[in-house]
C-alpha cells in the first residue's frame, strides 16, 4: 500500500460533497426519484430501531408494554432521563468512558507518533525488530489473550484502575502505520533544510512534523475515541465496581436478569440514548475526519 | 524503507520504548502466558497448579460444544458480512447514480457505527421481545409462528445477526463510497453512453472495479463479528439458548471467567490466535493484490 | 511572627494530617454480594445497623452483579492478594469455596475470636448443606426455597378456589388448562431458575438422588443421575405441556418473572426470596403454595436451602477479622434474623428466631412465608441434604442449555437429559482433577 494511495484517497473522499452536491439541470427525472425513494427507505429502516429506542425512552413502562405498541413518543421523557441518570449514576458512568475513550486515544496517537518517528528518521540496530514487533500485535486481538492479559494487569496492580483501563488499549499497529505513511510522504528535504537550520530531531518533530499532522490526528482521533467508548469485554472484565465502570457496561446492569418488578425497559433506553449520543454525535459533527481516519486507519 | 535522516545513539530507543513497552507486557507476555497455561491445568483461586500436556487442546477437539461454538461462529460472521455488505453494496449503488444529497445520505447511514454493538443489542433485544417488542407483534399478523429468541435458536442468531450487522453497515458504506468516487467519471459516461442500462452497467462495470474493497472488506467484517461482538452475545443471549448463539470468543471468555476453567480458556485463546493468523495472513495477501490494482 | 507562623503551620499540618487518620480510625470491612434492588436495600439497611450498633469497624457492603461476577470477582481479587473480608456465594458455589484454600470457616474463626455462637440453633437443612465433617464453614445468610405463586385473580376468573393451590402437578396442569380456557391468562405457569427449582429441588422433594456419592459429599468422583426414569417423566411432561402452552419457558436466573407480573403466566415457580419485591409491586391478588409434586409412588421429601451463605476469605490483615466475627454475630441475632426474613422472604434459619416469629403470629397472618419454611421441615435424607459438587455453575449451565433444548422440541427429554448428564460428568471429572489431593 503505497502512501500516495492513502493521501489521494482521502482527497476523494474530501471531494465527496462536491461532487454529491453538484447541480443537476435535468426535466423530471423518474430514475432519480426512484433512486431517492430507494435511498430514504434504506435511511428509514437504519433509523427505525433508534426511533423506536428513542421512542420507548418517552413512554411510561404501562405505554412500553402495551398492545398494539405505541410508535409515537410521549410525554414522559424529562422523567425517564432524570430516573435512569440517577439510578444508573450516570455521571459516573459517562466520565468514566469519557477518560477511557479520551485517554487511551490520546495515548494512542502520542507513542505511535514517536515510534513511527524513529522508526522513519533513525537508523539504529534492531530497527526491524521493533518495525516487526508492532506489526505482528495486529494478529493478537483482546479477547485472545483474555485470561492472560487479566492475569498481567492483575500482577501489575491495575485492576480496576484507570491505569488498567486505558494503557492496554493503547498499543496499536495501525496508528503507528498510518503515521509511518505518512511521514514517508514528507519530502526528506524537508527533514534535511531543518537539520541545517540546525534542529535536532524533537525539534524538528514538534515543530515541523505535527503541525502537518494535525489532519491525521484530528482523523484518528475521532475513530480511536468511538473504539475506546464502545470498548466492553475488556472493562467488564478489569473492573470491579461500580465507580469504575463505563457507560456501555453499565447499562448492561439495567437489562434485568431477574427482579420483581416489570423491568423498566423506558429507563434502559433512556441510559441507551444517552450513552449513545458521544459517540454518535461525534460521527455526525466530524464525519469529514471521521471517514478519513476509518478508511486510512484500516489500510 | 525509507533512509534515516537523523543520528543519534539514544534518542530512537527512548522514541520507540513505550509502545515497545506496551507491546511487550500487553501482547507478548499475555500471549506466551496462554501458550504456556494452555499446558496446565488450574484451580481456580490459583493455588493448584497441574501440568497436563496437550489434553486441554485434545478435550476441546472432541467436545462437541467446542465443534457447536465453531458453526456458531461461522454461521454468525458470514451472516452478519452479508447483510452488512450486502447492504453497504445496495446503498453504495444506489449513490453511484449521483443523484443530488448524497452527502447527506452518508450522515444519514452512517451512524449506527458510533453505536456500541451490546448497546445495539439491547435495542434489538427490545424490538424482538417475545412479549413487548414490535417484531413479533407485526410478525403475528401474518404467521401464528412464535419467534420467541429465549427458546428458538435461530431466531436468537438472527437478532443478534441483525444488531451486529446494523452497527457495521455504515462502515462499509464508507468504503464503498470512497471506492465508487475512486472510479473514474470517464469510464461511468462511456458505460453510459454504450446505453448499458444502470444494473447491466453497475455488474459488468462498476463491480469488477470494486471487488477488491468487497473482498477487503469481507475480511474485515469477519474479524470484527469475530472478535468485536462479544459484547451483543454477552448482553443479550448469554450464549443461549441452549448453546444456539454462544461463538469462540464468547465461550473462551464464559469457560475462563465464569467457569472457572483456565486452562481449556487458555487453549481456545491460542486456537483463536491460529483463527486470526490465517484470517490476517489473508488480508494481507489481498493488500499485495491491491497495490497492483492502483 | 516566626514562631506564630511556625504555630499556625504546625496546626495546619496537624489538621491536615490529623483529620483523615481520624475518620480512617475506623476498621473497614469489605463484603461482597450480590442482592440487588430491594434485596440489595434490605442489605444496605442491616450493614448501616451494625455500623450504629458499634464505633471500632465499618462493614462496606458493594454489589458485584450476580453470583458467579462476585465470584470471580473474589477470585482476582485472593490472587491478587486483596481480598474482601466477606464474600456472599450461592448454594452452587458451596464446593468451588470449600476445596478453594482461600476461605476461612466460619466454625474456627468464631472460636478463634472467642465470640460464641449457639451453632445447634441453627435449623438442620441448612447446617447440613454448608457444614464439612460436622462443622459449619460459611454463615447462612439468605437462605431460600422455591414455591409456588399464584394470581388469586386468575384462579377465580376461571372457576378455581383462590385459597387453594394446586398441590400436585397434575393439579397444576388441570388448572392452568382451565385458566387459558377462560383466558384468565395466556400460559398456566413459568419456572424462574429452571435448573434450581425444576431439577436441584424437585429431585430432593421427592427424595430421588441428583447425583451419586450422596450427591456429592462422600466423595469427589461423582456422576449425575438425572436422567433416570423420574427425571425423564419429569421434564418430559414439561416439555408436553410447553408444546401444548400450558407451560411456558421463560429463560433462565429470574428473567421469567415478569411473565407472572404483567399477567401473562398465572403460576411462577421460584425463589421465595422475592415475596418482599412482590408485595410491593404485584397489582392483583396472590398467595403462595408448596412446590407442587408428583404424589405416590414418591415420597414427599424436603426442599433443599438455596440462596446464599456468607464465607470469610484468608488474607486480610488478622486484626480486621475481630470485627468480622462481631459481624457475623450480629446478623446471627435472633432479632436481624427476623427482620431480615420478614423484610425479604427469605426464611429464618434458626429455631429462636422461627418461634419468636410463630409466637408473634406471623406466619398467620403472613401465610406465603411459612410456605417456603415448611418444605423444608423434614428431617433431610441422603437425597435431600443437598448438593455438594464442584464446578456447579458450569454444571447447572449445561442442565439448563440441554432443557431449553427439550423445550424447544430439539430433543427428547432422555436425548436432553443424556447429553447433560455426559456434559455434566466432564465438568466433575475436570474438578476433580484439578483437585486431586
Amino acid at each position: 500500500m503505497s502512501a500516495d494511495g492513502a493521501v489521494a484517497a482521502s482527497a476523494r473522499i474530501e471531494a465527496l460533497p462536491r461532487v454529491a452536491e453538484a447541480p443537476r439541470r435535468t426535466r423530471l427525472d423518474w430514475g432519480a426519484v426512484a433512486v431517492h425513494a430507494l435511498l430514504l427507505l434504506c435511511v428509514a429502516v437504519i433509523a427505525f430501531p433508534l426511533y423506536y429506542a428513542f421512542v420507548i425512552s418517552t413512554q411510561t413502562v404501562e405505554e412500553v408494554i402495551a398492545r398494539p405498541p405505541v410508535l409515537r413518543p410521549s410525554g414522559h421523557m424529562f422523567q425517564n432521563y432524570v430516573d435512569a441518570w440517577t439510578r444508573a449514576h450516570m455521571a459516573r458512568l459517562l466520565w468514566n468512558s469519557a477518560v477511557v475513550a479520551v485517554v487511551s486515544a490520546v495515548g494512542k496517537i502520542a507513542i505511535s507518533m514517536l515510534s513511527a518517528f524513529a522508526i522513519v528518521y533513525f537508523t539504529f540496530r534492531g530497527r526491524m525488530l521493533c518495525f516487526w514487533m508492532i506489526f505482528i500485535t495486529l494478529m493478537l486481538p483482546v479477547p485472545v489473550r483474555l485470561m492472560s492479559t487479566f492475569e498481567v494487569v492483575g500482577t501489575l496492580g491495575w485492576l480496576n484502575s484507570y491505569q488498567g483501563l486505558t494503557i492496554p488499549l493503547m498499543a496499536s499497529a495501525t496508528a503507528t502505520f498510518l503515521f509511518r505513511q505518512f511521514y514517508l510522504t514528507i519530502p526528506n528535504e524537508m527533514a534535511e533544510a531543518a537539520q541545517l537550520d540546525g534542529a535536532g530531531p524533537l525539534r524538528f518533530l514538534w515543530s515541523f512534523l505535527l503541525p502537518l499532522s494535525w489532519a491525521n490526528i484530528a482523523a484518528l482521533f475521532v475513530v480511536l475515541f468511538i473504539f475506546g467508548w464502545n470498548q466492553y469485554l475488556w472493562p467488564l472484565m478489569i473492573t470491579n465496581t461500580e465507580a469504575m465502570r463505563t457507560v456501555v457496561i453499565g447499562l448492561e446492569g439495567l437489562i434485568p436478569r431477574s427482579g420483581t418488578e416489570l423491568p423498566t425497559w423506558n429507563l434502559i433506553m433512556a441510559g441507551a440514548m444517552m450513552a449513545l449520543l458521544p459517540p454518535v454525535a461525534i460521527i455526525i459533527f466530524m464525519q469529514r475526519w471521521f471517514v478519513k481516519g476509518l478508511v486510512e486507519s484500516e489500510k | 524503507m525509507k533512509r534515516a535522516v537523523f543520528k543519534n545513539r539514544g534518542l530512537p530507543y527512548l522514541l520507540v520504548l513505550p509502545q515497545i513497552a506496551v507491546t511487550l507486557v500487553f501482547f507478548f507476555w499475555p500471549a506466551v502466558e496462554s501458550l504456556r497455561l494452555s499446558f496446565f491445568k488450574t484451580s481456580p483461586f490459583g493455588d493448584k497448579t497441574f501440568f497436563v500436556g496437550l489434553e486441554n487442546f485434545q478435550k476441546l477437539l472432541v467436545s462437541p460444544e467446542y465443534y457447536q461454538s465453531i458453526v456458531n461462529t461461522f454461521v454468525f460472521a458470514f451472516g452478519v458480512s452479508a447483510i452488512a455488505l450486502g447492504a453497504g453494496l445496495l446503498v453504495a449503488a444506489l449513490a453511484t447514480q449521483k443523484v443530488r444529497g448524497l452527502a447527506a445520505y452518508r450522515t444519514a447511514v452512517l451512524w449506527p457505527y458510533g453505536i456500541a454493538p451490546p448497546i445495539a443489542g439491547i435495542i434489538f433485544l427490545f424490538i424482538f421481545h417475545p412479549s413487548y417488542g414490535v417484531l413479533p407483534y407485526w410478525l403475528g399478523f401474518v404467521t401464528t409462528y412464535e419467534f420467541n429468541w429465549l427458546l428458538k435458536g435461530w431466531v436468537a442468531m438472527t437478532l443478534v445477526i441483525i444488531a451486529t450487522a446494523w452497527t457495521h453497515v455504515g462502515y462499509n458504506i464508507a468504503f464503498f463510497l470512497a471506492g465508487l468516487l475512486a472510479i473514474p467519471a470517464s469510464v461511468l459516461e462511456a458505460a453510459s453512453v454504450d446505453g448499458a442500462g444502470s444494473i447491466r452497467r453497475f455488474r459488468s462495470i462498476i463491480f469488477p472495479l470494486l471487488s477488491p474493497i468487497t473482498f477487503y472488506l469481507l475480511v474485515v467484517n469477519l474479524i470484527f463479528s469475530f472478535f468485536g461482538s462479544f459484547g451483543v452475545i454477552h448482553a443479550v443471549t448469554q450464549g443461549g439458548p441452549g448453546r444456539a448463539t454462544e461463538i469462540m470468543v464468547f465461550k473462551a471468555y464464559n469457560d475462563g471467567f465464569i467457569g472457572l476453567n483456565l486452562g481449556s480458556s487458555a487453549a481456545q485463546s491460542v486456537l483463536l490466535m491460529i483463527v486470526v493468523i490465517a484470517l490476517t495472513a489473508l488480508q494481507f495477501r489481498f493488500v499485495e493484490k491491491r497495490v497492483i490494482y492502483s | 511572627m516566626k514562631r506564630w507562623t511556625v504555630v499556625v503551620l504546625v496546626v495546619t499540618a496537624v489538621f491536615l494530617v490529623g483529620v483523615p487518620s481520624e475518620s480512617l480510625a475506623k476498621t473497614e470491612i469489605h463484603f461482597w454480594h450480590a442482592m440487588g434492588g430491594q434485596l440489595g436495600e434490605t442489605v444496605n439497611e442491616l450493614v448501616k445497623q451494625f455500623n450504629q450498633s458499634q464505633a471500632e469497624y465499618e462493614v462496606k457492603a458493594l454489589n458485584k452483579g450476580t453470583y458467579p461476577e462476585v465470584l470471580t470477582g473474589a477470585i482476582a481479587a485472593y490472587r491478587q492478594k486483596n481480598p474482601p473480608h466477606i464474600v456472599q456465594m450461592f448454594d452452587v458455589g458451596t464446593q468451588t469455596m470449600l476445596m478453594s484454600g482461600a476461605i476461612h470457616p466460619i466454625f474456627q474463626l468464631m472460636k478463634e475470636q472467642e465470640i460464641p455462637i449457639n451453632w445447634g440453633d441453627f435449623i438442620k437443612p441448612v447446617t447440613g448443606y454448608y457444614s464439612k465433617d460436622g462443622n459449619l464453614y460459611s454463615m447462612p445468610f439468605n437462605s431460600s426455597s422455591p414455591i409456588l405463586y399464584y394470581n388469586k385473580d386468575a384462579f377465580k376468573k376461571a372457576g378455581l378456589s383462590a385459597d387453594k393451590p394446586p398441590a400436585t402437578w397434575k393439579e397444576v396442569g388441570e388448572a392452568s388448562k382451565k385458566i387459558i380456557a377462560a383466558g384468565a391468562a395466556k400460559c398456566g405457569f413459568t419456572t424462574s431458575w429452571p435448573s434450581w427449582t425444576m431439577l436441584e429441588n424437585t429431585f430432593p422433594w421427592h427424595d430421588q438422588p441428583f447425583a451419586t456419592n450422596q450427591n456429592g459429599y462422600t466423595g469427589l468422583d461423582t456422576k449425575l443421575l438425572i436422567n433416570g426414569e423420574f427425571g425423564v417423566k419429569h421434564i418430559g411432561q414439561l416439555a408436553a405441556w410447553q408444546k401444548e402452552g400450558v407451560y411456558s419457558y421463560g429463560g433462565r436466573m429470574g428473567q421469567p418473572d415478569p411473565k407472572f407480573i404483567n399477567g401473562d403466566c398465572a403460576m411462577l415457580i421460584q425463589s421465595s426470596a422475592v415475596i418482599g419485591g412482590f408485595k410491593k409491586s404485584l397489582k392483583f391478588e396472590w398467595a403462595t403454595g408448596q412446590l407442587p409434586h408428583w404424589g405416590p409412588p414418591y415420597k414427599k421429601q424436603n426442599a433443599i436451602v438455596g440462596g446464599g451463605t456468607l464465607w470469610v476469605m484468608k488474607g486480610n490483615k488478622s486484626t480486621d477479622y475481630k470485627g468480622v466475627a462481631q459481624f457475623m454475630r450480629f446478623i446471627a441475632e435472633p432479632h436481624q434474623q427476623m427482620w431480615w426474613s420478614v423484610t425479604t422472604g427469605y426464611v429464618p434459619v434458626t429455631q429462636t428466631a422461627i418461634k419468636n416469629l410463630e409466637a408473634g403470629y406471623h406466619f398467620k397472618k403472613n401465610p406465603e412465608q411459612w410456605t417456603a419454611l415448611s418444605q423444608l421441615s423434614a428431617k433431610p435424607t441422603a437425597n435431600s441434604q443437598g448438593h455438594r459438587l464442584g464446578n456447579f455453575i458450569q454444571i447447572r449451565e449445561a442442565i439448563e442449555s440441554e432443557m431449553e433444548n427439550i423445550f424447544a422440541g430439539k430433543k427428547t427429554a432422555r436425548e436432553g437429559l443424556d447429553a447433560a448428564v455426559a456434559k455434566g460428568n466432564d465438568i466433575l471429572k475436570e474438578f476433580a482433577a484439578a483437585n486431586k489431593q
